[in-house]
């Protein structure tokens, strides 16, 4: 029961670190895009739609990834060349993906999905417990742990992540030097738009293959808020969502077990576990201002404008 | 000004009064409010297909515009106002969460008439109209009893209303008419739409030893959850069996088509009188989905309890049942009062589960 | 080819006032061609969404009921923001500022006093005010992040108010659905005007707006919310305290946002229920920021958001258009305001040819 309990945790968490990681990046790089529950939604129509066109749940994957990344493109153009408010164009972005999937997938809804099959890791799988949990897994999710380090590594271990560091810490610094601010600013978000997309197709191709509208449900706010969690750390990124996964799936169970204890317990206190779990989490590993302040991007939603 | 304003008013209602009878042969308008989105495959769908088979029985004769994803609250209110200032002649609006919005735009236009799914206040052009959905549950109770093999079913239940609590009472009944041991465990979702939670719920549920599933939640994702670990499940508010093949065994469709077409055409011949109306599988609101998936004895059984309910023969809430804590509600013979069903806050014995008080 | 920037040296007077005039005109062709490719009367689709609303005494009633909250949370957000500190989670203030004011409602239905409204009003405001209190203290206590602590709060506070309804707050002439009993008349927010169902939460609105206003334009701490929201260094040299910043701007956006809560249950509810706000919370951040976090300019993008609601919904019946396509319309305007704006504070040059074109003069 342990390791099924486990892979519901798996597959509640990894939309929830794959789009946080995404946005982690964006923030590095000193953009605050709050577009995030947008893009997913349009990633996971997108992903359904090809994937029901097709008949491939891997074009599908791809789908979604294109179809976050295209959208958060005009983020990209209106917080980067025109330089408008991020904080508002975030939220626009929002409402007119909310707005957009919906009309987009209502010939998609009632359709029976198509699922997104485990790839089995020849002999690694076959290892007792951890074979089936971390070694038999859909494609989605070695892409979430694979996208946890390679983060880790570029930003931390690589000159193109250095730089990208320097213009999330001072980006008029980062211009005087001779980075193209807004060129890898850009690329930035099409990356945060890449793996929102890619959130949402494991949230349409492998959590409950189907659509129906706004089916990110808040997904996109709690992957934000993740990463505040992390101090922009993408290890913590991975600690954080899996904690929320994991309080999220245990009240679940604790309903039950109270249910049988004959334990009156409300379940809206159950529900409020993860949020609160977040909050005390959070506050313990915050109580150093300095490592905080460090990570924090310093030019973190600040318009740029290159002077020439 | 005000003045101004009222006579101007008075006039406008005097002279669309007029308007009104002299275009008789002008189309009427029967209006829908839903709270979800006409294409969410759950509760809003079931009605929007009922608008349909309103509007292609009596096409000539009505137009049916409706408003989609209207939020409970001052929202409701305004989008039904708005509704009754453009002329509808019958306004449905489709939700629980808009009865006092209902009640409040009733009272302002009294020539309007008013019906409030699910709900319970009504007035003189305000009707009350609801499903008796428990008799679905009663016949999925007996069903699960047959086929689960270790006598527990799962139950996704939305949030702890009275309908809701009649639902797994009455199939927490149905089962135990079949065995008496039958075991409910419940799951308090705290949404009615969330094909996500709903998938966690149905998964908890499996892991913790239940090989049977319902739902009152309105997504696929439970019978989704229940087709992939190979277990049997029953659908809710539309047919799923799409959605698990070799999964369902049935499902409580809404159909509310035969509903309204009944209470438009009052409109239409002036007939139309306030009511507080429960209707059940005999009047068609609700239909059962083909029996699938399980052995001819088992759906022979299904199929003759439904027949009895429809005849009045079996009523679901038939003594004797005690309440949870072993204190007597109904004596041997004595069927429960609509009034009590209405406002149920409380379990029968058997199911282990604690309502908030 | 490439689009440069140049920043003006003093923000236009000019497009100041043009520029929402131009995102007007842009929104309006764009609509046309999305209603005509719907197969709707452009001209017509228009004018219902956005003159229809406007010339119905009601629907201006309407207006003003959608525009309250929205407003009076959009402006307690303006302070917050500015001062750098970002309160997500006006929703869940909102929340349990309408909770705290109907306790004297809910708990006493009988207390039939002139003093319960205002009273209502007052722990409303102090229940919101209290509740962003938390995400001020982790912040200057623990160095915690107010952006996730406010926002994981939103949904607490949502919890908590469906487990008040549904249990010890429900009504128990109410078949056991999830309602308090209707309050009583005193204990209503009353109309401002005969002629439709406005209440006073816009008249909340209104005087919160120019008192803001008036406080960051004229007094000594909107001089300080500035100043530390620019730069918290600037600010300390001055001798100004971050902190107490912290907390006065939270508290005063809590403490609106409460007062929201409790107009929006009290003036246009009439009783608490488990949904009592279509996501205010958050749509006022959006107001805000389309009021350049200017009080008064919040009262003008209150408004507009507000009527892109009314008009989508008259849209929705008049046309037959679906909410979702209203819903896109909306994030259309959003998008064409905010790029708009930025003609304000840039120039904008089409650079066709780099090189020859390297110094860019206007």
């Amino acid at each position: 029961m342990f390791e099924a309990i486990l892979l519901t945790v798996i597959t509640a968490s990894t939309p929830l670190v794959i789009a946080a990681l995404g946005e982690l990046v964006t923030e590095r790089s000193g953009v605050l895009n709050l577009g995030v529950e947008g893009m997913m939604i349009m990633g996971a129509v997108a992903a359904f739609a090809t994937a029901q066109l097709t008949g491939s749940a891997y074009l599908g994957i791809l789908g979604g990834i294109i179809g976050g990344g295209i959208f958060s493109l005009l983020f990209g153009f209106l917080t980067l060349t025109l330089v408008a408010n991020q904080v508002a164009t975030g939220l626009a972005l929002t409402i007119l993906g909310l707005g957009l999937s919906g009309q987009l997938g209502e010939a998609f809804v009632g359709m029976p999905g198509v699922r997104l099959q485990p790839i089995v890791i020849p002999l690694l799988s076959d290892i007792p417990f951890f074979g089936r949990v971390l070694f038999s897994q859909d494609l989605i999710f070695y892409m979430s742990v694979a996208l946890v380090f390679g983060i880790s590594w570029f930003l931390f271990k690589s000159r193109a992540g250095l730089k990208m560091r320097a213009i999330g810490d001072s980006h008029g610094s980062a211009h005087t030097l001779g980075i193209n601010v807004v060129r890898t600013r850009y690329l930035a978000v099409l990356f945060g738009g890449a793996c929102a997309g890619l959130a949402g197709a494991q949230l349409s191709l492998v959590y409950t293959p189907q659509w129906v509208e706004n089916m990110t449900a808040g997904r996109g706010w709690i992957a934000l808020a993740l990463v505040v969690f992390a101090s922009w750390r993408p290890l913590r990124v991975l600690a954080g969502g899996y904690l929320f996964g994991a309080v999220g799936i245990g009240q679940l169970h604790a309903q039950l077990l109270a249910q049988s204890g004959g334990i009156a317990i409300p379940s809206q206190l159950l529900s409020a576990l993860p949020y609160v779990a977040t909050i005390v989490v959070l506050i313990i590993i915050s109580h150093n201002r300095r490592t905080t302040l460090i990570n924090t991007p310093a030019s973190l939603g600040k318009p740029f404008v290159p002077d020439r | 000004m005000k003045k101004l304003i009222i006579a101007l008013a008075a006039t406008a209602a005097v002279l669309g009064g007029f308007a009104g009878s002299a275009s008789a042969q002008e189309k009427k308008k029967i209006c829908f409010i839903y709270v979800g989105s006409k294409t969410d495959g759950g509760w809003t769908q079931a009605h929007d297909i009922g608008r349909q088979a309103l509007q292609k029985a009596l096409d000539d004769k009505i137009e049916t515009p409706f408003l989609e994803s209207v939020p409970e609250g001052p929202d409701a209110e305004r989008a039904i106002e708005r509704m009754a200032r453009s002329g509808c002649a019958l306004i449905y609006t489709t939700s629980f969460g808009f009865m006092d919005a209902t009640v409040k735009v009733a009272a302002k236009f009294p020539n309007v008439k008013f019906e409030h799914a699910t709900g319970f206040k009504s007035a003189e052009n305000l009707a009350t109209y609801n499903s008796r959905f428990y008799e679905g549950r009663y016949i999925q109770g007996q069903i699960a009893a047959k086929m689960s093999k270790k006598g527990v079913a799962g139950y996704i239940a939305s949030f702890p209303i009275p309908e809701v609590v009649m639902g797994i009472n009455a199939f927490e009944l149905g089962a135990k008419s079949v065995n008496p041991n039958f075991k409910l465990k419940v799951v308090w979702a705290n949404t009615w739409f969330d094909p996500g939670k709903e998938a966690d719920a149905a998964k908890a549920l499996i892991d913790q030893g239940v090989d049977i599933l319902t739902q009152h939640t309105d997504t696929t994702a439970p019978m989704q959850v229940a087709a992939e670990r190979g277990i049997l499940a029953f659908g809710q508010a539309s047919d799923m069996i799409a959605a698990g093949p070799k999964t369902q065994l049935t499902a409580i469709v809404d159909t509310w088509g035969a509903y309204y077409i009944k209470r438009t055409k009052a409109v239409l011949d002036g007939s139309w009188k306030s009511e507080q109306i429960w209707d059940g599988l005999k009047d068609g609101i609700l239909t059962m989905a083909p029996y699938t998936n399980m052995p001819d004895d088992v759906k022979a059984m299904a199929e003759e309890t439904e027949a009895k309910i429809k005849s009045g023969e079996l009523h679901p809430f038939t003594g004797p049942i005690n309440k949870q804590d072993g204190s007597e509600w109904l004596k041997a013979g004595e069927k429960a009062e609509d009034g009590v069903l209405l406002g149920m806050n409380f379990y029968i014995e058997g199911v282990d589960d604690k309502l908030p008080k | 080819m490439r689009i440069e920037l140049q920043k003006r040296a003093n923000t236009s007077m000019l497009f100041s006032v043009l520029s929402p005039l131009l995102a007007l005109a842009l929104t309006l062709i764009a609509g046309a061609i999305m209603f005509g490719l719907l197969g709707k009367s452009p001209l017509n689709s228009l004018y219902i969404y956005f003159v229809e609303p406007l010339l119905d005494v009601w629907s201006l009633h309407e207006l003003a009921i959608k525009a309250a909250p929205l407003i009076l949370i959009a402006v307690g957000l303006s302070v917050c923001f500015r001062s750098n500190n970002w309160n997500i989670g006006a929703e869940g203030q909102f929340t349990i500022g309408a909770i705290t004011g109907s306790i004297l409602p809910v708990l006493n239905p009988e207390w039939h006093s002139p003093l319960i409204l205002p009273l209502m009003l007052i722990m409303g405001m102090i229940g919101g005010a209290l509740y962003a209190g938390i995400p001020a203290l982790l912040k200057t206590r623990f160095n915690t992040n107010e952006i996730l602590t406010s926002l994981m709060l939103v949904y607490i506070a949502q919890l908590f108010l469906d487990w008040l309804v549904r249990g010890p707050w429900r009504d128990p002439q109410g078949y056991n659905f999830p309602q308090t009993k209707s309050f009583q008349s005193e204990a209503v927010l009353p109309e401002i005007l005969d002629s439709g169902r406005a209440h006073l939460g816009i008249v909340f609105a209104l005087i919160a707006a120019v008192a803001l206003w008036f406080m960051m334009r004229f007094m000594l701490k909107g001089f300080q919310v500035s100043v530390l929201g620019q730069s918290e260094r600037a600010g300390r040299f001055a001798g100004f305290s971050a902190k107490k910043m912290v907390w006065f701007s939270m508290l005063l956006s809590g403490a609106l946002a409460g007062l929201a809560g409790i107009s929006e249950v009290s003036g246009s509810i009439g009783h608490v229920q488990p949904v009592i706000s279509p996501g205010y919370g958050f749509t006022a951040i959006i107001v805000a920021f389309l009021g350049r976090l200017n009080p008064l300019g919040i009262i003008a993008s209150g408004f507009v958001l507000a009527l892109t609601y009314l008009g989508g919904e008259a849209a929705q019946l008049s046309l037959g258009i679906s909410d979702k396509v209203s819903r896109v319309f909306q994030g259309l305007i959003l998008f064409f305001v905010l790029s708009c704006d930025t003609l304000i504070h840039y120039r904008i040059r089409l650079i066709v040819n780099p090189s020859a074109t390297q110094e860019g003069k206007s």
